[in-house]
């Protein structure tokens, strides 16, 4: 609890500052009210904008239920890098493991048939394994070779991308009649249930059941951390991981199993977007997420906590930057800044702290990972 | 020049650091501030160089009052720092460094390093520092980087300089040079405050001892007359036993054995040649040396951590050689590292959980899958009592302690185990007197326990004053086999420095 609050009140502390950095950057962008001087024109258009990316996110079920979409991947692919934060290791690499999560779904999800309750997990977890096995590629080849796992990672988030475009023009995957790299349907059985499904005739509430999937695996990591040997394993060779081999750790196969965890969780972000949000796949079916999964893990300092507030966050402003770009001139690029922002606060702290060598709880828990030496 | 310190009292939240400490030092002299670990030191000489704001009191300069809001007032009121981890560039230049934060400038803003060679020469003429400018930092010695440091401050016209543990990371001949450059730094009429919590050393070079307990000034030592217990009496609050109490050892059957065991390091070199011994059930063997012969290989390859690349080891008569550190672990192997910050323990995590770190995975404190943190947190409180860790809660972070705390929970955690060996690499390096003799009381316990004990130290009163048994390391070969009883330090000395005393006693057959 007390974890959550102290989480909470940096992650409000960042938003609020970057809140107002975005605001002067609305007025001073607002060409026409700086033509005319009318100031007052330029700070309607700010709280405007502000009430709207609020309502968009939070106001009404609608708002609420986009929200919950733009969490879900975001929360998964956010576990992903802070497990690996958390084995000391930079997983840039979400983006791959979550094409190849969804893919291995998208095959189990339209070629299986069966009865929906067996048919969803299994997808589910065959976008786990999918993604655990090519993110353990990058830990295998940082264990047997010591290649970088950010440059492995970076390197692989390239092949799949391509490997995803050209199996997408496989007979096996492409929807017949199309000329396009797009998916066939995955089955409705294995499509993963719409939360207000219950509600008749409001098709545009569009979030699923993959959101529980996220909370699933946010306690799953919890549980990991705090609770079982593995965890702690990780976790020393995170830290220290000189101490941990003198220990008699083994920290090579801990490489390979966070990068495995790392790629089971991407994985799943891929698998829930694949059989939830789009029931297909296409090339852009990753989009920025895997990127944005790393600002998540890092505003939430990897805590599991800490990274579910921020999926939160950054999942509200994403819903709520399309419902500001429609109702002002403003446009949603500024979620992109303002989230960079929230980053930029709360890495600015640390900083702060480091450079003067204060010790706080924060420069102690904000261990992300070791540079490039390391 | 004289500089005074009048009723310092420095407060963090929860501890008084410095408690109107009263202090003054006049150049030409040498101070020595004595004090464990803790003892509110560091405080002290941050407050006198800027970083930290007093509380109360008041630094005067020749009497009159000052306020030093940041270092760079202390440097120009003739206050020099040279701290225990230097602040060099590794790949710059001994003059490019020292001449960092102060460049001198042609015109244009371009650097003058002429002129800076120029200062560093003369600098080291002058105090015998025999300093090559154009040598980098990184390929030298950490003893010149010190006399880098130090020309740094006497460049800046520094009339005090304070040294910060200054000896911690010199070898033995290193320290004596570094005497002989503060001999001449008091000579030139400089004044030096010698931090320190080795007495040996303040009783060597000071003209006046200042002892600090608890953020206190508890007394004053004249070194000339003070003897070491007194002074570490003052320091600790009680006396204290400086060499080691402990009766004639009893060694039984073989526990670890030795042979043959060479070394190749990844770059081809030879860093241990053709080493044999044994260590026996019930004794101490120390292995003496300089820092750099290979003694921190021979215990990473005893301990699991290097490849042998010839030779065997044996533990109990199990062949232990290929066997991985986890496996020595189980077979009762225990294990103090050298590094205690590095290697010993993860101090980003609690006590409790460094209390575990080598056996975590014993069924006592898991399940093969789920820690049993209950367990683990009952051992905890229990090994924080028996092994006297000065914590008030097992749950705070291992680097909230101080340096002599963690080693004991290091200690802690190796000896409580079933072990038939304890592998300690610089034991009490860095450590507070109290922590020391508590230290060594219970490395002498488990001996009589009947465990067999290898001890490499660099210090050699440590491992005289342990040791049953002293083994000699010299390049990479073990050149003698002493008994300490028999045996002078001036002897040893010479085994470590290669070459063999005339009329060698002591030397076990």
């Amino acid at each position: 609890m007390k974890e959550l609050i102290k989480s909470l009140r940096y992650t409000f502390l960042a938003l609020l500052a970057s809140l107002l950095v975005g605001a002067i950057i609305i007025v001073v962008t607002d060409i026409d009210a700086l033509k005319s001087g009318d100031f007052g024109k330029a700070f309607s258009t700010v709280f405007t904008a502000y009430k709207s990316l609020f309502q968009g996110s939070f106001w009404g079920l609608r708002s609420i239920s986009n929200t919950i979409t733009g969490t879900t991947p975001l929360l998964l692919s956010g576990l992903a890098v802070s497990v690996a934060f958390k084995a000391g290791l930079f997983n840039i690499g979400a983006t791959g493991q979550m094409l190849a999560g969804g893919m291995t779904a998208l095959w189990v999800g339209f070629t299986m048939t069966g009865p929906g309750w067996l048919q969803v997990p299994l997808a589910v977890i065959a976008g786990a394994i999918g993604g655990a096995l090519y993110g353990g590629i990058a830990g295998v080849l940082k264990a047997r070779t010591g290649a970088h796992e950010v440059i492995t990672t970076i390197m692989l988030n390239s092949i799949a991308s391509f490997l995803v475009l050209w199996l997408l023009k496989t007979t096996t995957f492409q929807r017949e009649g199309r000329p396009d790299p797009i998916s066939k349907l995955v089955v409705d059985e294995a499509r993963l249930p719409r939360l207000f499904g219950f509600l008749d005739g409001r098709s545009d509430l569009v979030a699923h059941a993959g959101f529980f999937v996220a909370l699933l695996a946010t306690f799953a990591y919890w549980y990991l951390l705090k609770r079982t040997t593995l965890g702690f394993e990780l976790r020393a060779t995170g830290l220290n991981s000189d101490a941990a081999k003198y220990a008699g750790m083994k920290s090579k196969s801990l490489t390979v199993v966070a990068m495995l965890l790392a790629g089971g969780f991407a994985g799943m972000a891929g698998a829930t977007e694949v059989l939830g949000t789009y029931g297909y796949a296409s090339t852009s079916l990753a989009g920025n997420i895997g990127f944005d999964a790393i600002a998540v893990a890092l505003l939430g300092q990897s805590s599991p906590i800490g990274t579910l507030v921020a999926a939160v966050l950054f999942g509200a402003l994403q819903a709520g930057g399309r419902s500001m770009q429609a109702n002002t001139d403003v446009p949603v690029d500024l979620i992109i800044v303002l989230r960079a922002l929230i980053v930029m606060f709360v890495a600015a702290p640390l900083l702060v702290k480091a450079m003067f060598r204060v010790k706080s709880q924060v420069t102690s828990q904000g261990q992300t990972f070791r540079g490039w030496g390391g | 020049m004289k500089l005074e310190l009048r009723g310092i009292t420095k407060k963090f939240p929860g501890v008084i650091a410095n408690d109107s400490v009263n202090l003054s030092i006049s150049t030409g002299e040498v101070l020595a501030l004595v004090g464990e670990n803790g003892a509110g030191k560091s405080t002290l000489m941050n407050v006198l160089y800027g970083l930290y704001k007093a509380d109360e009191g008041e630094i005067l300069v020749d009497g009159t009052a000052v306020n030093f809001h940041s270092p760079a007032d202390a440097i120009k009121a003739g206050i020099g720092m040279v701290h225990q981890h230097f602040m060099l560039v590794p790949v710059f230049s001994v003059a490019e460094n020292v001449v960092l934060g102060s460049e001198p400038t042609k015109r244009f803003g371009a650097l003058d390093i002429e002129r800076a060679r120029k200062q560093v020469r003369e600098v080291s003429d002058r105090y015998n520092l025999n300093l090559d400018p154009d040598a980098i930092v990184e390929d030298l010695p950490v003893g010149v980087r010190q006399r880098v440091e130090i020309v740094k401050v006497l460049l800046r016209d520094a009339k005090i300089v304070v040294f910060d543990e200054p000896t911690a990371v010199l070898t033995p001949s290193e320290i004596v040079e570094f005497f002989s450059i503060v001999r001449t730094l008091t000579d030139a009429g400089k004044g030096v405050v010698f931090i320190t919590h080795k007495l040996k050393e303040a009783l060597t070079i000071a003209d006046r001892i200042n002892v600090l307990r608890r953020g206190k000034v508890v007394g004053d030592a004249d070194p000339k007359t003070a003897s070491e217990s007194h002074i570490a009496e003052m320091m600790v609050g009680r006396p204290v036993q400086l060499t080691v109490n402990k009766a004639t050892a009893s060694p039984k059957q073989v526990v670890l054995d030795v042979k043959d065991l060479s070394i190749i390091d990844p770059d081809g070199r030879l860093i241990v040649e053709n080493v044999s011994f044994n260590v026996r059930a019930g004794e101490i063997v120390g292995v003496a040396g300089v820092q750099g012969n290979g003694q921190t290989e021979l215990v990473e390859a005893i301990s699991g951590l290097r490849r042998t690349s010839q030779g065997s080891l044996t533990l109990d008569g199990k062949d232990i050689t290929e066997a991985s550190p986890r496996q020595r672990h189980t077979l009762g192997m225990g294990h103090v590292p050298e590094d205690r910050q590095r290697q010993g323990l993860v101090t980003g995590m609690t006590i409790t959980e460094n209390l575990v770190l080598t056996r975590y995975h014993d069924s006592e404190f898991c399940n093969g899958f789920k820690m049993k943190w209950s367990k683990a947190k009952e051992k905890a409180k229990e090994l924080v009592q028996s092994y006297d860790i000065r914590t008030s809660d097992p749950d705070q972070m291992a680097s909230t302690l101080s340096g002599g705390n963690q080693q004991k929970v290091i200690v802690a955690r190796e000896l409580s185990r079933d072990i038939r060996l304890v592998l300690a690499a610089q034991p009490t390096r860095g450590i507070d007197v109290g922590s020391i003799e508590y230290i060594h009381e219970q490395i002498v316990k488990e001996r009589d326990s009947g465990t067999a004990i290898l001890i490499v130290s660099t210090e050699l009163d440590e491992v005289m004053a342990l040791s049953d048994r002293i083994l000699v390391m010299y390049r990479g070969k073990v050149v003698a086999d002493l008994d300490p009883k028999k045996v002078s330090h001036m002897d040893v000395g010479l085994y470590m420095a290669g070459s063999r005393p005339e009329n060698a006693v002591g030397v076990n057959s």
